[in-house]
């Protein structure tokens, strides 16, 4: 296939050159646009980074005293991208074990002819905007949550999760996870449900003939097959989920501490989070410093998206 | 599955089973005093697993049995997944529909203290989302034309990774780089409409490129070489003969980045500012768009707090069929127009 393409590539290069020079001048001016649209999207990547680091340097550079809240900047990041990493295992892990249930459903349980409207509404969950689920977490899922809240801290208040006091009004670690696990979700699930309906038929067909039920086959032939696809799924879900910004911004209420507890009125906040709701009232170095923790941010998730892509590509290569 | 010595469960046994928990259930609840339509779903679907774990077990030998409880496990958490989706859309039907009327569409909030509508913030989502693809379809589709026509060797490799790890950027991010790009221009504190579409374009930039690549990569070879045959230059190939072919996938492609990105609120919120009034001069001055506006109708609410509510809600409900249907009409796009190809 490569080299077909390239032949006939040369081919139409040799026509191209033998007759006439307008020709040649348009192939010209045509190859050096999409070359320089080419390179403009990765100077645009590599813009993000230099004018986020050139903003970021005045806070990296002054005095803890001159910084909001009368700390270093170590000091002011650290509590945020604790929270930020935490909402973001929640959110994993309760979205990957469901992500390949339902890519499982889709893939190999659910009767054929529901496949597409049934694939068709669980990307719809990836359509709806952040803002809107951040509305639908702190005005239904949060009340709807405090009663289960009151009930893991009654029943399990011992463990360090749920020490509680449980929030009154559900505005919780626990339910921002649980909101940026249904927006993660999709994400996971699409990229599981590519692979498991990848596995080589013959595996299949070969393991159901030996006498396996659906499960055992599923267990032997499927999960097998789709584990690296699955685990780099839950990496762009976490990269997902660490950056999103309006969900966590609505629902958490924050307080700048660093807890384990879930379930409490006070909650550490996110980078992302922390961003939206003071850069609007910030300026001078306040800006500054949400720059930087903007840099971390991206920074992190940068590493997290690059796992999940060198995992991808390395099972492409196999 | 049907047993080969016989001894099966009858074939609607998994929907007995449900059936039979789902009333067993209700019983529990009502004895304990303690009835919830949740609580009905979730005691239900306990006891349904216990029950066809065992039936199953008894009749059809513990394999089997086994394989009819994950089966049902899978079945309950897809069920499981579809709830906030359900909920997400009853709920923003519900509450947002009180607030949806003729003067909010087509007024803005100027000194209509508790009261006005959101048409700014419709007029700002039209010209920001507007503009930022403007920018980033010329240069998402010729990143693409350079991928599939005529890419090779190291840029060809870096383009295709870099533009995979840019589809995880934050969207945050991509607003604070807008913010810093203009502030080291025009000085600090700055709040334009453009500078929304540039956040925006760098989201939206890397969908557009991956969604033409993949439909350029389908377009068949042999269509080429007939052209080139012709002695078509390969810039006219690629003009009159690849991209129309191609031309109704390409329209899918971006009306689902458009979907993706008109939602968008963190970016702008760091970007384009917060203001009352219709502006639709995107390099003057800042802008509303309408996630914003729901969010600071949210965050900020009037004397009458139910009425700022209330538009919120009208607000995302606008935004989710604005989504909802860019995403249905794409799809339709793409099934009655795209080239037949043999």
């Amino acid at each position: 296939m490569e080299l077909h393409a390239d032949t006939t590539t040369n081919a139409g290069q040799l026509l191209a050159a033998s007759s006439g020079g307008e020709r040649r001048v348009g192939d010209r001016v045509f190859s050096s646009l999409s070359v320089a649209a080419a390179v403009t999207i990765l100077a645009l990547l590599g813009g993000v980074a230099f004018f986020l680091l050139i903003e970021a340097l005045p806070a990296v550079e002054a005095s803890p005293s001159q910084l909001p809240g009368d700390q270093s900047l170590i000091d002011y990041i650290a509590p945020l991208a604790f929270g930020t990493v935490l909402a973001a295992t929640i959110a994993v892990l309760i979205a990957v074990p469901l992500a390949v249930a339902v890519a499982l459903f889709i893939s190999h349980i659910a009767p054929r002819r529901l496949v597409l409207a049934l694939g068709y509404m669980v990307d719809l969950l990836a359509a709806v905007p952040s803002i809107v689920y951040g509305l639908w977490g702190i005005f239904v899922l949060g009340p709807a949550a405090v009663g289960p809240m009151e009930w893991l801290e009654a029943k399990l208040g011992f463990l360090p999760f749920f020490e509680g006091p449980a929030s009154v009004t559900g505005r919780t670690m626990l339910v921002a996870g649980l909101v940026l696990a249904v927006m993660i979700l999709p994400i996971v699930s699409a990229v599981a449900r590519e692979v498991f309906s990848q596995t080589p038929r013959r595996l299949q067909e070969g393991a159901l003939a030996l006498g396996a039920t659906r499960w055992e086959m599923i267990k032997m032939t499927v999960l097998p097959f789709g584990r690296s696809s699955v685990i780099s799924g839950a990496m762009l879900g976490l990269g997902r989920a660490l950056g999103e910004t309006m969900a966590v911004t609505i629902i958490l209420s924050v307080s700048g501490i660093v807890t384990f507890n879930l379930i409490s009125q006070a909650n550490p906040s996110t980078i992302a989070a922390n961003i939206a709701l003071d850069f609007p009232e910030s300026s001078g170095l306040a800006i500054n410093t949400l720059i930087a923790s903007g840099l971390v941010l991206f920074a992190i998730t940068l590493v997290t998206n690059l796992v999940a892509r060198a995992i991808i590509s390395r099972q492409n290569v196999q | 599955m049907t047993a080969l010595d016989g001894r099966a469960l009858p074939d609607w046994a998994p929907y007995g089973a449900f059936a039979g928990s789902a009333a067993l259930a209700a019983l529990l609840l009502l004895a304990a005093g303690s009835f919830s339509v949740a609580l009905l779903l979730v005691v239900s679907a306990l006891v349904a697993c216990v029950l066809t774990y065992s039936w199953s077990r008894a009749v059809e030998g513990p394999r089997r049995a086994k394989d009819r409880l994950v089966t049902l496990v899978i079945v309950c958490a897809f069920a499981l997944a579809l709830i906030p989706l359900l909920s997400l859309i009853f709920e923003v039907a519900k509450r947002g529909i009180p607030g949806l009327s003729l003067e909010f569409i087509t007024s803005d909030a100027r000194g209509k203290i508790g009261g006005g509508g959101a048409a700014h913030a419709l007029v700002g989502t039209l010209v920001i989302t507007g503009v930022a693809a403007l920018i980033s379809v010329p240069v998402g589709l010729m990143a693409a034309i350079y991928l599939t026509e005529y890419g090779e060797g190291r840029l060809r490799r870096a383009l295709t990774f870099f533009v995979d790890v840019m589809t995880g950027t934050p969207s945050i991010v991509a607003g604070l780089f807008a913010y810093a790009l203009f502030a080291l221009i025009f000085g600090p504190g700055i709040r334009l409409g453009v500078m929304g579409s540039v956040a925006l374009a760098v989201l939206m930039v890397p969908i557009v490129i991956r969604a033409s690549e993949e439909v350029l990569k389908i377009v068949p070879n042999h269509l080429r070489e007939a052209a080139y045959a012709l002695g078509t230059p390969k810039w006219k190939t690629i003009v009159k003969v690849v991209l129309p072919t191609a031309f109704a996938g390409l329209v899918t492609g971006v009306m689902i980045a458009i979907a993706r990105i008109v939602g968008e609120t963190a970016p702008l919120l760091v970007t384009t500012g917060v203001v009352d009034s219709i502006n639709s001069n995107p390099f003057e001055g800042r802008m509303q768009n309408l996630a914003v506006y729901a969010y600071s109708e949210y965050r900020t609410p009037g004397v009458f707090k139910q009425a700022s509510y209330d538009r919120a809600w009208a607000a995302a409900l606008i935004l989710i069929v604005m989504v909802m249907v860019l995403n249905l009409v794409a799809r339709l796009i793409y099934r009655r127009y795209r080239t037949e190809i043999r």
